[in-house]
């Protein structure tokens, strides 16, 4: 129950502040953000009124919502629906009960283990090598992938961009590719993606210089990286938005 | 264009003159060869033509199909254009007209008999058996309400409009009432199996509007049944006999039918997976049990008046699993060829036959409103009803189902043979207008099949055309949305795309527990666990290559000597046999052999620079992975061989497990340098266990149970003929091979390991260089345990322990480490 009150009030749209800021700065609502429409009066998974039970950053900030709000018509991070089906999923994947899940539990999703950016999709719930992700983390990290709608492009421009931004979406492939975390993909960390994505057939000749045009391509300031900017200058025209959205996870 | 397909009917013609001929001067010369027995006495040779005609003309009748089927296929471009359901109606009519011709009697019909008892359960037991249960199972809910709800929609309004119509005298005079026409509102309306997957195999819709569509047309067969029966007999009855209680009774009827059907079915699927359990010492007969059982749980319904189809369909789904489980390669291999042949000429001479059956003026009862309308009536009604019931369904389902998507649910509602066998078995001496039924039948079924079945593929290539520019991707973009493809897949595993989990959970428990404990060898039960199989197969190989590596240096003696020292030698790196092929070079050398898409041909006159980026943008093309949205159907009537995906999703699994073994191995094995002495040992007892029951010959028994515990799931990975299957199961292995990351990483990983040291090009990619995770970049943090927990018991440090020690393997780590060592990552359910 703790569980899922913490991440529904997360779903309300407000990151905790101090942690994980791996995934994106600006990914923070602030806690007056009419998101937490999640929270009916008639939800079953409605936060107990005494929070300080629950870590830091939590307690503090719902504090400071009214418990009661009413309902609003701003669309919710993370529908309750949802919420709830992703929890029913965490609980499944955990499989020792544990409260948190390990990389193991991701591994023996078995399609995983037939895509080639398996491994590195699960080790992205696992920022800065830490070793478990809890309900948080999971629907955090989820919630990219919550399709755009409208009403979310003509937000007020002065609260931060919501975690399935069309940045944001473009931020959390990049960081898949950045592994060195230096804000740049170098040749060699874009070699290292064509090796998992590209078949056997291919020589390594061939996918170097591949990922040599591919690197090139993209490189304007010609320091033979790619930076964010110039990822997201390259994938201007594709249609980001909806490419990395799933339906289901309204 | 033409070419082929006048050779197909040339051929057909050729033949069928044959035929005629035969047929005829048989018909003349038997009386002749029977008075020339009597009156000459023994006769070294005799002409019989009476004595064989029947099997011969059915013989003589499939070979000629499949003859102008070969005809067909001998050009792409028609096949790719014309369904072949289409051509072999055509060609079915051209051969009709010819023995017409020639005989003047319509002597070959597509006869109720045949098609129910000989062709249609081949066809839909090759459907149940290859249906991809999990798909099947995660929509049966929209399936059944298309096919019940749908079906009665469609057979209602088709037969009252036309009633309607009837009444306001547009038809002109005809002798039916409104049963009648409710009755042939039954029949029509249902959706043909046969023809739906004849046209959607080569049309590519995505797999869940396939399943629907196909699920539908199969399950309805108990509507379809259900409501013919009944107006059939109300029609018999008379208009006004029919009471109220009769309509219950056929309301009631539908249940039993329906429920009756399916438990046939299931029993028999128990029976059949009981049956091919013991059938150890007569593998050559296990694939003739797969057959004779499902047909009879086809005939057993049939007899009982339930629905046959959905009896071997369910037969078919039901014991999938524990026949693939239980029956030896080679068997299954016989059971799926057989199939699929079977299925595939049935539907051929279905096709065909339903064109010669065509050709019978006697039947032609021609009736432009009646036709015309009915036709009108069923596409409309089918396409009224798909929008409302999507309507109903989108507000469930998790995935919707958008508006391209219910243009092709209707567009794709072929009717076939059923309808036209279903009508062919109506009384003509109580539905007066048999014949204008028949004729107008034979129509729907053509233009369906024909024409419906010619434009939707087009219809759906525009849909999906409108919706994306055209436009020359740049690299990146190639690449990253390839990438996105992926990661959104990866996402969706992991989010858990589709509920349903609860109740498949409560269902493989059950099945883990009961039923494969009954139906299934016990030999079958633990070669379930794939991981073992594929680490097994990794095993090999690294095993192959060091033989390999022996041979090469002339010698095996290494290999035969375990102690000797000149074995950690070996030099696994892989040796660069591809041949120097800069991109320029393949270019300039084999611009023919790689096949170039017609936009890139365009830029073929471009500077060199150019010419390269193209071949680099072609590579890509074809050699990135594919996500899986861009697979094909996971049922197909007529292929069978291993696909691009599967051996892609092959490819991917050994080195993802590759990689994870890997990491686990070097991390706990990695502080032995006199391993590969062990190492040799043990890989010449798995070779030579390799035929033991314990599938990789690895597995200590005396491994803890609590520790080595196979959930196995519902695992059909190594099934090849298995179509993947990407729906997830929580739940799954868990076998004692492996360790968790956790404890891996606090391990000094890096060691080289030779058994896992890259030893060809597969390997190459993950091993020599800087593993992914692992790269220098990456923080490797000591997992909880290692920074809590120092190794305090001698049994935790033996962990340590040479494996020389031990002839096991790898368990003995964790049988050192105690049971409260966790179990590793090991992917549940890899279909591959």
């Amino acid at each position: 129950m703790e569980g899922i009150a913490s991440v529904l009030w997360f779903s309300g749209g407000c990151e905790p502040p101090e942690s994980r800021n791996w995934i994106f700065a600006g990914s923070c609502h602030s806690p007056s953000t009419p998101a937490n429409s999640t929270l009916r009066d008639d939800c079953p998974f409605q936060p107990p009124p005494a929070v300080p039970r629950l870590p830091g950053p939590l307690g503090r900030v719902s504090g400071a919502r009214p418990a009661a709000s009413p309902p609003t018509p701003f669309p919710p991070a993370v529908s309750q629906a949802s919420l709830l089906r992703l929890h029913h999923r965490f609980r499944a994947l955990d499989r020792n009960k544990k409260g948190y899940l390990s990389r193991m539990d991701l591994q023996q999703i078995g399609a995983l283990a037939v895509n080639p950016l398996g491994d590195r999709i699960i080790e992205s719930f696992f920022p800065n090598g830490s070793q478990r992700v809890d309900f948080p983390g999971f629907v955090r990290v989820l919630a990219h992938f919550r399709p755009v709608e409208d009403e979310d492009t003509d937000q007020d421009p002065k609260k931060p961009e919501p975690l399935n931004s069309r940045r944001n979406k473009l931020h959390y492939a990049f960081q898949l590719y950045d592994l060195d975390r230096d804000g740049k993909i170098s040749r060699h960390e874009m070699l290292q993606v064509l090796r998992l994505m590209v078949g056997v057939q291919v020589t390594e000749e061939q996918l170097e210089n591949i990922a040599d045009r591919t690197v090139q391509e993209a490189d304007e300031d010609g320091d033979g990286a790619v930076s964010f900017l110039e990822f997201t200058k390259s994938l201007e025209k594709m249609d980001v938005e909806q490419k990395m959205s799933i339906r289901i996870l309204k | 264009m033409w070419g082929p397909r006048a050779r197909g009917p040339g051929r057909g013609l050729l033949l069928a003159l044959v035929l005629g001929g035969l047929l005829r001067t048989g018909g003349v010369e038997v009386e002749p060869g029977g008075a020339h027995g009597e009156s000459e006495g023994f006769q070294v040779v005799t002409f019989e033509w009476a004595h064989v005609q029947d099997p011969y003309v059915i013989a003589l009748w499939i070979l000629v199909a499949s003859l102008a089927k070969i005809g067909f296929h001998l050009s792409h471009k028609v096949t790719s254009v014309v369904p072949e359901s289409a051509l072999l109606i055509v060609l079915g009519l051209v051969l009709g007209g010819i023995v017409w011709a020639a005989d003047h009697i319509a002597s070959f019909t597509l006869t109720p008999t045949v098609f129910f008892f000989y062709l249609l359960p081949p066809i839909v037991l090759d459907a149940g058996y290859f249906m991809p249960n999990r798909l099947f199972f995660g929509n049966l809910g929209t399936i059944l309400l298309y096919a019940v709800v749908g079906t009665v929609w469609n057979a209602a309004t088709t037969g009252l409009s036309l009633y309607g119509v009837f009444l306001s005298g547009l038809m002109g005079d005809l002798q039916i009432g409104l049963l009648d026409f409710l009755l042939f509102g039954s029949l029509i309306a249902a959706v043909d199996p046969v023809a739906v997957l004849a046209v959607f195999e080569e049309v590519h819709v995505n797999e869940v509007l396939f399943i629907i569509v196909f699920g539908e047309s199969l399950l309805n067969d108990a509507v379809t049944v259900v409501l013919y029966n009944v107006f059939e007999s109300f029609v018999s009855l008379g208009g006004d006999n029919v009471t109220g209680v009769d309509c219950v009774k056929g309301i009631v009827s539908f249940f039993v039918v329906s429920l009756g059907g399916t438990l046939v079915g299931v029993i028999f699927a128990f029976l059949l997976s009981l049956v091919t359990r013991f059938t150890k010492h007569v593998r050559i007969i296990e694939p003739g049990f797969v057959f004779v059982i499902s047909y009879l749980s086809y005939l057993t319904s049939e007899m009982l008046s339930l629905s046959a189809i959905l009896a071997i369909t369910f037969c078919g789904i039901c014991c999938q699993k524990y026949v693939k489980a239980n029956i030896s390669e080679q068997s299954a291999t016989t059971v799926r060829y057989t199939m699929k042949m079977l299925a595939s000429g049935a539907e051929t001479i279905i096709f065909m036959f339903l064109g010669i059956s065509a050709v019978n003026p006697f039947i032609w009862t021609w009736n432009t409103a009646f036709v015309l309308l009915t036709l009108v009536f069923i596409s409309v009604y089918r396409a009224i009803g798909v929008v409302l019931q999507t309507w109903l369904l989108n507000r469930y389902r998790m995935v919707q189902l958008e508006p391209i998507d219910q243009v092709v649910l209707s567009y794709g509602g072929l009717r076939g043979a059923v309808a036209f066998a279903l009508v062919v078995l109506l009384d003509g001496e109580k539905v007066k207008e048999k014949n204008l039924f028949v004729s107008t039948t034979i129509i729907v079924v053509f233009f369906t099949v024909i024409f419906q079945g010619l434009t939707i593929k087009p219809l759906v290539q525009w849909l999906k055309v409108k919706r994306s520019e055209h436009r020359e991707p740049r690299l990146n973009e190639k690449l990253h949305g390839r990438a996105f493809d992926h990661i959104l897949s990866a996402i969706e595993d992991i989010s858990g795309q589709i509920g349903h989990n609860y109740l498949r959970d409560k269902w493989s428990h059950f099945d883990r527990k009961f039923l494969s404990r009954v139906l299934m060898r016990r030999s079958a039960q633990k070669s379930r666990d794939r991981i073992l199989n594929v680490f097994h197969e990794l095993n090999l190989k690294d095993a192959i290559s060091y033989v390999a590596e022996g041979e090469r240096r002339g010698s095996l003696a290494f290999i035969r000597s375990p102690s000797t020292d000149n074995m950690v030698n070996v030099d696994f790196t892989p040796r660069s046999s591809t041949v120097e092929a800069s991109v320029s070079y393949l270019l300039r050398e084999n611009v023919s052999a790689v096949c170039l898409d017609m936009q890139s041909l365009e830029q073929r006159r471009r500077s060199i620079r150019d010419a390269e980026d193209m071949v680099t943008h072609h590579t890509l093309q074809q050699y990135l992975y594919k996500p899986r949205q861009e697979y094909k159907h996971l049922y197909s009537r007529h292929e069978l061989t291993p696909t691009e995906d599967e051996k892609q999703d092959r490819e991917i699994f050994h080195r993802t497990m590759r990689k994870r073994l890997e990491s686990f191995k070097s991390a706990k094995l990695g502080l032995n340098q006199n391993k590969k002495a062990a190492k040799m040992y043990k890989r010449e007892r798995a070779q030579k266990r390799r035929n033991s029951s314990i599938p990789n010959g690895k597995l200590p028994t005396e491994i803890p149970v609590q520790n080595f515990a196979i959930k196995e799931k519902d695992l059909e990975l190594s099934d090849t003929e298995e179509p993947p299957n990407y729906d997830e199961m929580s739940g799954g292995i868990e076998f004692l091979a492996g360790v968790t990351k956790d404890t891996a990483s606090d391990s000094p990983a890096g060691i080289d390991n030779p058994v896992f040291s890259p030893d060809e090009a597969l390997d190459r990619s993950l091993l020599a260089r800087v593993p992914p995770w692992l790269s220098p970049g990456e923080t490797v943090v000591p997992s909880q345990r290692a920074r809590t927990q120092i190794p305090l018991s001698p049994g935790a440090f033996r962990r340590l322990t040479p494996l020389r020690l031990s002839s096991k393997s790898v368990d003995s780590f964790l049988q050192a480490d105690g049971p409260e060592e966790r179990p590793p990552a090991a992917p549940e359910s890899t279909h591959m």
